[in-house]
């Protein structure tokens, strides 16, 4: 198999999560949450299914349209008091951000945002010597704790309260803190509100851009949002180029089906939409830098585009079974759980991450929850083709996996060969069978097999031979054109 | 009427058993059974690991074996979900046009065993009677790519002297996902765990389904671990006739 | 600079990626985009206030009603009840929804230091989503003064809001308020569903973060 090329590979990233019983029960604890308060939310909407299919029918025309709109967009910000940028690579939005914020503060204020994360925002802030503070109180959690985020939505989900107590202590000096989620949420509330008051920058990223109004959304529940988009002299948003929605009217959609897949809620406390710079209210100098960042790669695979359609909502990771087991940390990746395992070896090129489109048993889960509709398992199945294809020459040839492949088809290619190796089969196994008269340990790749589970033998006779000795008759002969 | 049965590759050399007694059940129902010799496999395993272009001439084979027969059983929903999700795209990948065309008269004709008996015979009762306690698994792909919904449920509900046991977390897979077994094997082994929990607080004496190949993977914890339930194909559940219903040898 | 070149790489890029011919304009084609969601209220609007309160109370929010005319004499009932004293509202306010007998704080392009000073705020609200327990919070001045919420800062700062909805103002589902505050489409719109919460530990629903924690909402009939 194609062994990426950096980063643990899936399975054995996988391995040390699956012991941690702790970490464990905390995913599966977050995940059974917000299924539950999913399902319930979404079972008291009649019109669901039809709110999907808009949504994914309006993912679609944007990304058909997505330069004309992006064009719409920059001249409608543009016209509002907006500043626009362009990056095509995490370094050039790093840039520009840093030049914008460099001279000003510092230290800036953050929203929660993947693709800050994807480009890697906060260390290249930090090398400028510009402190990045996160105010989402996960994301604030796991930056204090050095750690990374392990969900879309919920970053923090594999820490407990005792864990944050214990962190906010010893961060925040608060050595009598209780471990009440009550009291800890408290404790961020009194220790961001000065920053709140005082830092002139703020940073975010964006749920939507509007390209009819060159507007901008964002969907939140803390307020630590509202308080970074409102208060501050400067915003400056960063942007994947694939957030674009074509109207102000589509939000009715996206605003519909995106609080209730990703915490549960029928509308998350606080959606903000603004448009360039409003005078006397909120900041008084606006740039959005739009990221490229091998998006218009993806773009480019007619297959695999509709991961471009992600709003980024995490219910594919709370449906997923592999990501209820390992968490998010196992997916190497800023994105984990489904998306991840299809988003992020594209934004690779397909270069790293290749052990992602396997880290999934092709349930269908994530397919069935996603708002926009994007038919995962159908996109893991195309990556993990280009994985095989793209397979240097020798390995496509020699590889132990393509061999086995070529072998297995080249049996099923001709009944008798497939007679003569269920034939071959039924006599090599005995080398295999233990004393329990099952099979409990195969060689090589196959070992994987046996490592938990016993296998029946084959019995002594396939059903073809049975049908064919009951009745000759009702069988139908070889038809001449197959062997 | 006369049904082509499709065996299914892994069914014909490691489950004779469940065609066994496809053909039983059909037979009762007073239907005629062949078995077209020359088939193999549908190329879902060659498909989903990622050799598409290995999966082309099984797709080719399929679809030529299978031309002139009208009703396609297959009991295995995820080999009708590769017919039925990816044929299409694969012809139109491969440029063939009449391979296309005969992918588009192929898809309607093939059934799985029990969508066959209920949606196209329109029998649930199918005369079987299986004195046991039995609980229920949704494969992923009965579930979510054939939709079948309550139909495995509506058959085995006539079954006489059969008690049903409802399996907690119904949706969730049982980790077997074909090569993912292996490749991941320590969280399939996982995700294993948690499903095996769910049928043992059902405390059923079998554990049925529509595809061996969940139940193999189920099976193979069972037998490891040496667990009392055990796993039956729900064909042959439908086939039992009380007497006949004791477990094989093979699988205590 | 580069941003220029960045700029025409992406969108090239972007082009040559949707190269196949298109049937349709982009307009064309998004008004044939399916929309066979709900988009109209089924129901009359006392059934939809009363959904609305329902929503707003599943949020943690408090719910009072008034009549016409009594707005005022409500208002001073709750803030009495809130204990809160130093309250802020836009200058555009309805002058007579103020009680006498407390002072109030207008909005003055006040510092956010002296919006923090305050207990609390007073506002309008432009639309209210039945279905969803949503308070809609735009200030264009095409609005009647009833609907103005005043610029952002004040439905934030303060740990207090109290919003006053006329029923008018009151739709059942979301499409609706898009339809209603499309004209304001430029405008900064917030929406507003309870007090500001998080569930980020351990998934348990805390009401009051950074936004208000106390959310009062007066329905006037
Ligand atoms: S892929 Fe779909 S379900 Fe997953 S995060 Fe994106 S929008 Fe949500």
């Amino acid at each position: 198999m194609a062994a990426p090329n950096s980063a643990a590979d899936f399975p054995s990233a996988a391995l040390p999560l699956l012991r941690n019983v702790q970490l464990r029960d905390n995913v599966r604890h977050a995940t059974d949450v917000i299924q539950r308060k999913r399902s319930r939310v979404v079972g008291e909407m009649p019109d669901w299914e039809m709110l999907r299919d808009s949504a994914q029918r309006i993912r679609e025309h944007t990304m058909e349209y997505l330069a004309d709109y992006l064009e719409q967009f920059e001249q409608n910000c543009t016209a509002a008091g907006g500043q626009v940028h362009w990056a095509r690579n995490a370094e050039e939005a790093n840039r520009i951000v840093i030049k914008l914020a460099q001279n000003a503060t510092a230290s800036v204020i953050k929203i929660k945002s993947m693709t800050t994360e994807e480009i890697g925002l906060n260390r290249a802030l930090e090398a400028a010597g510009i402190q990045p503070v996160e105010t989402d109180l996960a994301e604030l959690i796991v930056q204090q704790s050095h750690d990374r985020p392990s969900h879309i939505v919920v970053p923090a989900l594999h820490i407990n309260r005792h864990q944050v107590r214990d962190l906010f202590a010893r961060t925040m000096n608060l050595t009598q803190l209780t471990d009440r989620a009550e009291d800890l949420t408290e404790a961020a509330r009194a220790y961001l509100r000065q920053k709140f008051l005082q830092t002139p920058v703020a940073i975010s990223g964006a749920n939507f851009l509007v390209a009819e109004t060159g507007g901008v959304c964002i969907v939140e529940s803390e307020g630590n949002g509202r308080m970074c988009l409102t208060l501050p002299r400067t915003l400056i948003a960063i942007a994947g180029i694939d957030k674009v929605v074509p109207r102000f009217r589509d939000l009715e959609v996206m605003l519909q089906i995106l609080p209730r897949s990703a915490t549960g809620e029928r509308m998350n406390p606080y959606n903000s939409i603004w448009t360039g710079v409003h005078p006397g209210d909120g900041p008084q100098e606006f740039h959005i830098v739009l990221l490229d960042n091998r998006r218009t790669e993806i773009l480019r695979d007619a297959d695999a585009r509709e991961t471009l359609h992600c709003i980024r909502c995490g219910a594919c990771q709370n449906a997923c079974p592999v990501y209820l087991q390992t968490g998010g940390h196992a997916y190497n990746s800023v994105y984990a759980g489904p998306i991840g395992a299809i988003l992020t070896p594209q934004l690779a090129l397909m270069r790293e991450g290749q052990s992602l489109p396997y880290a999934s048993s092709l349930c269908g889960a994530c397919y069935e929850v996603c708002p926009v509709k994007i038919n995962i398992p159908e996109v893991l199945i195309h990556l993990r083709g280009r994985i095989v294809q793209q397979q240097p020459q020798l390995q496509r040839t020699f590889g132990l996996e393509a061999i086995a492949m070529r072998f297995a088809q080249w049996l099923f290619l001709s009944e008798a060969r497939l007679r003569l190796a269920q034939w071959i089969g039924r006599m090599a196994q005995k080398l295999f069978i233990g004393n329990s008269g099952w099979i409990e340990k195969l060689p090589g790749m196959l070992g994987g097999w046996t490592r938990t589970r016993d296998l029946r033998p084959m019995p002594p006779q396939s059903f073809r031979a049975w049908f064919e000795k009951r009745s000759e008759s009702s069988t139908v002969r070889n038809q001449g054109k197959y062997e | 009427m006369r049904i082509a049965l499709f065996i299914t590759c892994y069914n014909d050399t490691l489950f004779p058993e469940t065609g066994i007694a496809v053909v039983r059940v059909l037979e009762r129902l007073g239907h005629t059974v062949d078995f077209p010799a020359a088939q193999t496999c549908c190329g879902q395993m060659h498909y989903n690991t990622g050799y598409q272009a290995e999966a082309l001439p099984l797709v080719r084979r399929f679809v030529e074996v299978f031309r002139e027969h009208d009703v396609i059983c297959v009991p295995s929903s995820s080999c009708v979900a590769m017919i039925r999700e990816h044929y299409a795209k694969i012809a139109v990948a491969s440029g063939d046009l009449r391979l296309q065309a005969d992918v588009t008269t192929l898809l309607p004709r093939v059934y799985e065993f029990t969508e066959l008996l209920v949606h196209r015979l329109n029998v649930d009762d199918v005369g079987a009677t299986y004195p046991h306690r039995v609980t229920y698994h949704a494969s992923c792909h009965s579930l979510r790519s054939l939709h079948l919904g309550d139909v495995p449920l509506r058959l085995l509900g006539k079954v006489r002297g059969i008690e049903l046991v409802p399996l907690q977390k119904l949706d969730q897979c049982c980790g077997f996902g074909g090569t993912f077994a292996i490749k991941n094997a320590d969280v399939s082994g996982a995700m294993l765990e948690d499903k095996l929990h769910c049928i043992e607080n059902t405390q059923a004496e079998v554990c049925t389904a529509c595809d061996n190949s969940c139940l193999m993977h189920l099976q193979g914890a069972i037998h490891r671990q040496r667990k009392a339930v055990r796993t039956e194909h729900i064909a042959h559940i439908l086939a039992s006739e009380g007497g006949s219903a004791e477990p094989r040898k093979d699988t205590v | 600079m580069n941003d220029a070149i960045a700029r025409t790489e992406i969108l090239a890029r972007i082009r040559s990626a949707n190269a196949k011919p298109k049937t349709m304009s982009a307009v064309d084609d998004w008004k044939a985009l399916p929309r066979q969601y709900r988009q109209q209220s089924t129901r009359d609007l006392a059934s939809c206030i009363s959904l609305l309160e329902d929503r707003l109370r599943d949020y943690g929010a408090g719910v009072h009603r008034s009549a016409r005319g009594q707005v005022s004499a409500g208002i001073a009932a709750i803030l009495r009840q809130r204990n809160s004293r130093q309250v802020l509202v836009p200058a555009e306010i309805d002058r007579r929804w103020l009680p006498q007998q407390f002072a109030f704080v207008t909005d003055t392009d006040l510092s956010h230091g002296e919006l923090d000073a305050c207990d609390g705020v007073l506002t309008g609200c432009s639309v209210a989503i039945a279905m969803t327990g949503t308070l809609g919070l735009c200030h264009a001045d095409g609005l009647a003064p009833e609907q103005r919420a005043g610029r952002r800062a004040l439905t934030l700062v303060p740990d207090y809001h109290l919003c006053v909805v006329e029923s008018s103002s009151v739709v059942e589902t979301v499409p609706q308020a898009f339809e209603a505050l499309e004209p304001y489409k430029g405008q900064p719109v917030t929406f507003i569903s309870g007090p500001s919460a998080t569930a980020d530990i351990e998934m348990t629903r805390i009401q009051g973060v950074h936004g208000p924690r106390v959310l009062d909402v007066l329905i006037v009939d």
